[in-house]
Order: structure tokens, then C-alpha cells, then sequence
């Protein structure tokens, strides 16, 4: 089962590694974490995704919470969350018209384009996993010369009574 | 304000937390601090390897229910208190250990005894600080003491650098600390305490299940009053050991690998165990699967992460285990339930517990585990602290050693670190020098710690090392067995050292004892005299530990001695 986890944790050195370890000394696998500061410089988020059943699910939300660094824990439901991720890919340019067609592959994924040259561009994305994933699929063709992904960055919908 | 320096404020706030004693070895990168531990009050107890240090404020800790205080240098210092902190860890005991480290400005670069303590420790430790600038020593020191002792304890690492420990500031100690990530206690709920003793009262077969969390948070005289109110058998787990007095008619003894034929045999047949304060290790439960298999399960902790952790849970009470065991009782009162006379179940339990206890098979040699415990336990005063080492005497222990007084018993039961028992005597005594403290000791285990003789001796803690001597890694040796159709290698420790010469040459009483008669005798002598002793007692190494739960089988597979 595919989960993304919300974790507040104290904006201090040490607390990225605290996490990780955890997921590491316990078997449990991280697929994506991001992090960034919170609107309170002494907070920061934690958005991890991971692939586990729901025992182990419950015990990584319990384990995490254990940790003195977390000041909160949440599991995200898709439906009740709004998460992204950015993806950057540069793409292979091999003809002149692949441009044309790469760009307008691009809008119709709502993505920008920056870096058109003669034999490679980059295209940038924020979008769900799936729409990620088809796009990438998508552009196979064309040959992907590097790829970039921030992870899953999210917020449960509504605030307070409105969730 | 008067300017001091971080390792002036370090012993004043170590002061603040009623710490009177530490045991410890200096080096380089902590001299600053035992400077300053000269000019203090608190007592040190040098010790002559730093793992020993940890073990000792382990012991000292689980015995005062304090967190008890290890000091050790950078580098290899810190390293050496690593298994004592994992030990701590494994069995919730409260530690507060605190390292030398090197400068600030060398951090990170290969510095002379330059070791990533914190990044080394991450995953034994409740926590970890590193101070930066000698004003957050205070803090951070109140922090560690009230992290180490709440909730479920547990040790608590400090790293300080040199000059951290050097610089001179204008310093604040504060009366209180908060910590917003950290909420140790959690009020258990009423109503699951309630649908708990409907499930106990439902059920035809009930057990309780006492774990290490009774005697961390004293639950004694609570365990046993509802025991006695709804006449439920206590099995304990190993780390459980004395959380209920094993001479009480209730008391079927430890579950587990090595538990009692009984208590194992009796815990398969029940339908309903309330667990308090246990982490259903593989050790005391099996096969994970098969021990929850027909059996209702009400488990009471104070560690949320530990319901649903191993077992699938029924009811689960989160909370301090003395507190919901209380408010049982209350309940229990106020409905005016007390269950008299004989039901089936109490007489299948008494009949089996009987059975076990006439009909196993007791070893033949004259000087068998057995027979030596038993007389051990006739001489030993009800009291008394008993610690272990790790291995077949151990199990020997857990099998044949009654603890009586409630909370007399430790041994490193999570972590099994060999050399712990000694040490951790040395840290019992220090904390409680009224009573007679014993080491259920093994030659190979006590090999790993036996220089703390000279700690026993020169600092007048004087604690029994009782040995049960087979020259042999019996444990290993009994699984190779068993198991490796009797392919022995690297267990014989052939006649080597001399227990008796090994004692006097650290100034320490020697004693062998070759009969029972012997072994009470030297018993006496011991606590009579007080000088650390040492009692060589030559058992017969082919002698296994029985019954036996094979790893990866279930409690119903015991194997018991034929």
C-alpha cells in the first residue's frame, strides 16, 4: 500500500538523519522524502512516501511519533490531500520537429519547457505521481538524458472542522 | 553574573539532579570535566574499561530507578560505552551517559580520538545531545535526566566538546525544561480498562502476563491484588522475572525459551492474557503467529509503539502500567468482583504447575544447576539483589532461582550482553549498600568484565560473583549439540584462568565450592564478610538448559529433559 506521511518535526540538525535511520534500522522503506521549513522557522515538514502493509504502516506512524524530534504525525489520504511532486527531464532532441512535438506534448501537461537547444531540452513538471508517470512515458521515445524528482510534497485539504 | 565554564556548570547541574556518584575513566577529551569532578561532591567510581562504566550506572539505575551516570573520553572511550547503551536500551533501563568530545573546530576532520558518537549511538539511544556553547549545559542536562527517567526509560547520550567544556560564559540554570516533542505520560483510558475486565471476566482460561514494565514502574502490590481479586495464574517474561513473588500460590514463573514447563504449558492453554508492561519478545513468545493463535490479548504499556508491534492487540491500555493497574484494582473494588474457591481453570493450572514441578527430570550430576539455585536461594536473604550474566546459568536462573522480594532480579534480558551481571552488581550495590548483591555468574561471561574486581574491591563495593564454572561457552556449546550434531568449536575455555587466584590477585576472597554443602557455606561467608567473592563452582559442562523452546518454534514445542 502506497502512503504518504506528513511529519512536523524540530528545524535542527541531526532530525533528517534521525528519520532515515529509523526507516533503515528498522526495514522500512522510504520511496520519496522531501523536507523543507515550515512558515515557523523553528518547524519543518516532512513529506515521506512508502510502500507498506497496514501493520507496518501503523507502526512506522507509531515509531515516528516515538521520536523526541517529531511534534506531529499524519497519514495523508489521497483523496484528502493535495500532493505534488516537481520532475525535471531533459530530453534527447534528435530531429528538428521533436521540438515542436515535445513542446506540445508539454502543453497539454501543463508543463514549462527552458533550455530549447539543437540536441536537448528540458521539461519541468509538477503533477500527481500518475501524471508524472504518464508523461514519462510518453517521452521515452525521444530518450531521457537525465531525470530529476523532488519527492512528494503535500498538505491535507481544509483546516480544522473543514477537514 | 559570575562566568563559569561548561564543565563548572556540567557538575552543578548534575548536582541539581541529586546525581552523587558516576563511574567513569578519564582521558584527553574529557579532562576539563573530571577537573571539575575533583572539586565536586559526586563520588567516582573508576573503573578499568569504559563498557564496565556503563554497566555499572545501568545497574545503578535499574536498582534506583534513577538515571545512573557513566563518563568516558572521545574516540575510543565513547565507543567502548556503546554495548553498555545498547543494553540500557534494550531493557528501558534510565542511563545518562556523558562523553568527552573532541574541539568543535576538529569535528569532522579525523581529529586524534575523533569518533561520531552521535551518529555511532542513533539507534540505542532515547536521545542525544551535543552542546555547542557551555550556556547549553544546564538545559540540556535537565533535559536528559527528565528524558532518561519518564515514560519508558531509557539512556540518554551528552557529547561535549573540549573547548565546550573549557569556555567560560555567564550561565542560566533553568528550574524547568520542555521539550514539545516529548509527552511521556498519557493518562491510560478509563473505558479500555473496562472492556479489559470484561474481557477478563469473559474469558474461561485467563493468564496475566507480567513484563519488565511491573517492576520499572513498582507495580507490585497492584499486580498482585488482581491477581488475587480474580484469581488469574501470573506468568511472567524473563524481564518480568519477580515482578510477582514466585513462591506465591498464583505464580506459574517465566514464559519463554527457557520459561517453566508449567508456565509455558499453561500459557498455550489460555484463552485471554492480560499482558502489563511486556514487548512480547521472541524470546518469551515464540513464534509470533502461533502464540496469538485462539488467544484474546489485552496489553497494557506505556510505549503506544509497542501495541500491535509483535501481536495483534484485543484491547490495548496505553499508560503508565502501576497507574492502569491501579485504577483496575479501583474498579475491581468498587464492583465489589473477588472470584473465590476452585474453578476448572484453577484446577487444571494447579494441576499442571504440580505436575511439572514432581515429575521433570532433575540433572544427576551432584552439583546440577538445579540443585546448586536451590540452595542458593535457601541461603540468600529475600532481599537481596540478584543480577546475571548472560548465558546457561542465566537460563538456570530464570528456571531454578525463586525471586521472591519483588524487584530483586535484573539481567540484561533484551540485548543478552555477556559481562553485564558483574558490573551491574557493582552499580546495584552503589545504589542500594544495605543488602547482599549477588552475580549469577558464568566463567566465559565473566570473563568479559572480571577486571572490575579491582573496582569491587578498591571502592568498597562488595558484591558475590557466584560461578557456575564449566569452562565451556555453555550456551553455545549446548546449541552445537543440539543443533550441529555435536560439531564443537570455540567453546572450550580449558581450565583457563584459575577463578580463586583470579579474585585473590585483585585482593578479593576466593572460594571454591565442590559440594551444595560447600556452595551454602561460601554463600554465608560472602555476605558475612565485606570483601568482594568470588565462588568458583565446577559444574558438569555436558549439563543443558531444560526445558527448551527451540527459536522459531512455538511455546507447544518445548522440549522438555528426558
Amino acid at each position: 500500500m502506497w502512503s504518504i506521511i506528513s511529519v512536523l518535526v524540530e528545524n535542527k540538525p541531526g532530525v533528517l538523519f534521525k528519520i532515515t535511520n529509523l526507516f533503515r534500522s528498522r526495514n522500512y522503506n522510504i520511496d520519496s522524502i522531501s523536507v523543507g521549513v515550515t512558515e515557523n522557522p523553528e518547524v519543518s515538514r516532512m513529506t515521506i512516501t512508502t510502500e507498506a502493509d497496514e501493520k507496518q504502516l501503523n507502526q512506522i506512524l507509531k515509531q515516528l511519533d516515538k521520536l523526541i524530534d517529531t511534534l506531529e504525525v499524519k497519514l495523508l489520504e489521497e483523496k484528502k490531500s493535495v500532493y505534488r511532486e516537481l520532475v525535471m527531464m531533459k530530453l534527447k532532441v534528435s530531429k528538428p520537429t521533436d521540438i515542436k512535438e515535445i513542446t506540445d506534448l508539454a502543453n497539454a501537461f501543463k508543463c514549462d519547457v527552458h533550455d530549447v537547444r539543437k540536441n536537448s531540452i528540458i521539461l519541468e513538471i509538477t503533477a500527481t505521481p500518475d501524471r508524472i508517470n504518464a508523461l514519462e512515458d510518453l517521452v521515452k521515445g525521444y530518450g531521457i538524458l537525465e531525470m530529476a524528482r523532488t519527492g512528494i510534497c503535500a498538505l491535507a485539504r481544509g483546516y480544522g472542522n473543514e477537514s | 553574573m559570575e562566568k563559569i565554564s561548561g564543565a563548572r556548570s556540567l557538575m552543578i547541574a548534575l548536582e541539581k539532579e541529586g546525581v552523587d556518584i558516576a563511574f567513569g575513566l578519564p582521558g584527553g577529551a574529557n579532562l576539563p570535566i573530571y577537573d571539575e569532578l575533583y572539586k565536586s561532591n559526586i563520588r567516582h567510581v573508576l573503573v578499568r574499561h569504559e563498557q564496565s562504566a556503563s554497566h555499572m550506572a545501568d545497574g545503578y539505575g535499574r536498582v534506583s530507578r534513577r538515571p545512573g551516570v557513566c563518563f568516558a573520553t572521545s574516540g575510543p572511550g565513547a565507543t567502548n560505552i556503546v554495548t553498555g547503551i545498547a543494553t540500557a536500551q534494550a531493557d528501558s533501563a534510565p542511563m545518562v551517559a556523558i562523553t568527552g568530545q573532541v574541539p568543535s573546530k576538529m569535528i569532522g576532520r579525523d581529529a586524534f580520538q575523533e569518533s561520531d558518537i552521535i551518529g555511532i549511538t542513533n539507534p540505542i539511544v532515547k536521545y542525544a545531545f551535543q552542546p555547542m556553547t557551555p550556556n547549553e549545559i544546564p538545559e540540556v542536562v535537565k533535559k536528559a535526566f527528565y528524558i532518561a527517567a519518564t515514560g519508558r526509560p531509557g539512556p540518554v547520550l551528552i557529547d561535549i566538546p573540549k573547548d565546550v567544556q573549557q569556555n567560560e560564559a555567564e550561565i542560566h540554570f533553568p528550574s524547568e525544561v520542555k521539550i514539545r516533542g516529548y509527552h511521556p505520560w498519557v493518562d491510560p483510558d478509563v473505558r479500555q480498562i473496562e472492556r479489559a475486565i470484561d474481557m477478563l471476566l469473559s474469558s474461561e482460561r485467563p493468564v496475566i502476563l507480567a513484563g519488565g514494565g511491573v517492576i520499572i514502574s513498582s507495580a507490585f502490590a497492584e499486580l498482585q491484588s488482581i491477581a488475587e481479586l480474580l484469581m488469574i495464574p501470573v506468568v511472567t517474561t524473563f524481564k518480568g522475572k519477580g515482578a510477582f513473588p514466585e513462591n506465591h500460590p498464583l505464580s506459574l514463573g517465566p514464559i519463554g525459551m527457557h520459561g517453566h514447563a508449567e508456565a509455558n504449558k499453561i500459557m498455550t492453554e489460555a484463552d485471554c492474557v492480560l499482558a502489563c508492561g511486556s514487548r512480547f519478545s521472541d524470546r518469551s513468545v515464540g513464534t509470533f503467529e502461533e502464540f496469538e493463535k485462539n488467544l484474546k490479548i489485552i496489553h497494557m504499556d506505556v510505549d503506544p509503539a509497542e501495541i500491535g508491534k509483535n501481536q495483534t492487540t484485543n484491547v490495548a491500555v496505553v499508560g503508565d502500567v502501576k497507574t492502569s493497574l491501579r485504577i483496575m484494582v479501583k474498579m475491581l473494588i468498587q464492583k465489589a468482583i473477588k472470584k473465590n474457591g476452585e474453578s476448572a481453570w484453577s484446577k487444571r493450572v494447579n494441576e499442571t504447575k504440580q505436575y511439572y514441578r514432581e515429575n521433570l527430570k532433575v540433572h544427576p550430576h551432584p552439583l546440577a544447576a538445579s540443585k546448586v539455585l536451590k540452595k542458593l536461594r535457601e541461603v540468600l536473604p529475600a532481599q537481596s539483589i540478584v543480577t546475571t550474566e548472560v548465558g546457561q546459568h542465566q537460563m538456570w536462573a530464570s528456571l531454578f532461582y525463586d525471586v521472591i522480594h519483588p524487584g530483586t532480579f535484573f539481567s540484561s534480558t533484551g540485548l543478552g550482553t555477556m559481562g553485564w551481571g558483574f558490573p551491574a552488581a557493582i552499580g546495584a550495590k552503589a545504589a542500594k549498600p544495605d543488602v547482599p548483591v549477588l552475580d549469577i555468574a558464568g566463567e566465559g561471561s565473566f570473563n568479559m568484565t572480571e577486571n572490575s574486581l579491582a573496582v569491587s574491591v578498591l571502592e568498597n563495593l562488595p558484591v558475590i560473583v557466584f560461578l557456575f564454572n564449566n569452562f565451556t561457552l555453555g550456551m553455545v556449546a549446548q546449541w552445537q549439540r543440539t543443533f550441529y550434531d555435536r560439531r564443537m568449536i570455540g567453546v572450550d575455555l580449558k581450565n583457563c584462568p584459575d577463578y580463586v587466584k583470579i579474585a585473590e590477585a585483585y585482593g578479593a576472597q576466593g572460594i571454591r565450592a565442590q559440594t551444595l554443602d560447600e556452595v551454602g557455606k561460601a554463600v554465608q561467608t560472602a555476605i558475612k564478610s565485606d570483601i568482594a567473592t568470588v565462588i568458583d563452582i565446577p559444574i558438569d559442562p555436558q549439563e543443558d538448559v531444560l526445558p527448551f523452546v527451540a527459536p522459531g518454534t512455538s511455546l507447544k514445542d518445548m522440549i522438555l529433559p528426558s
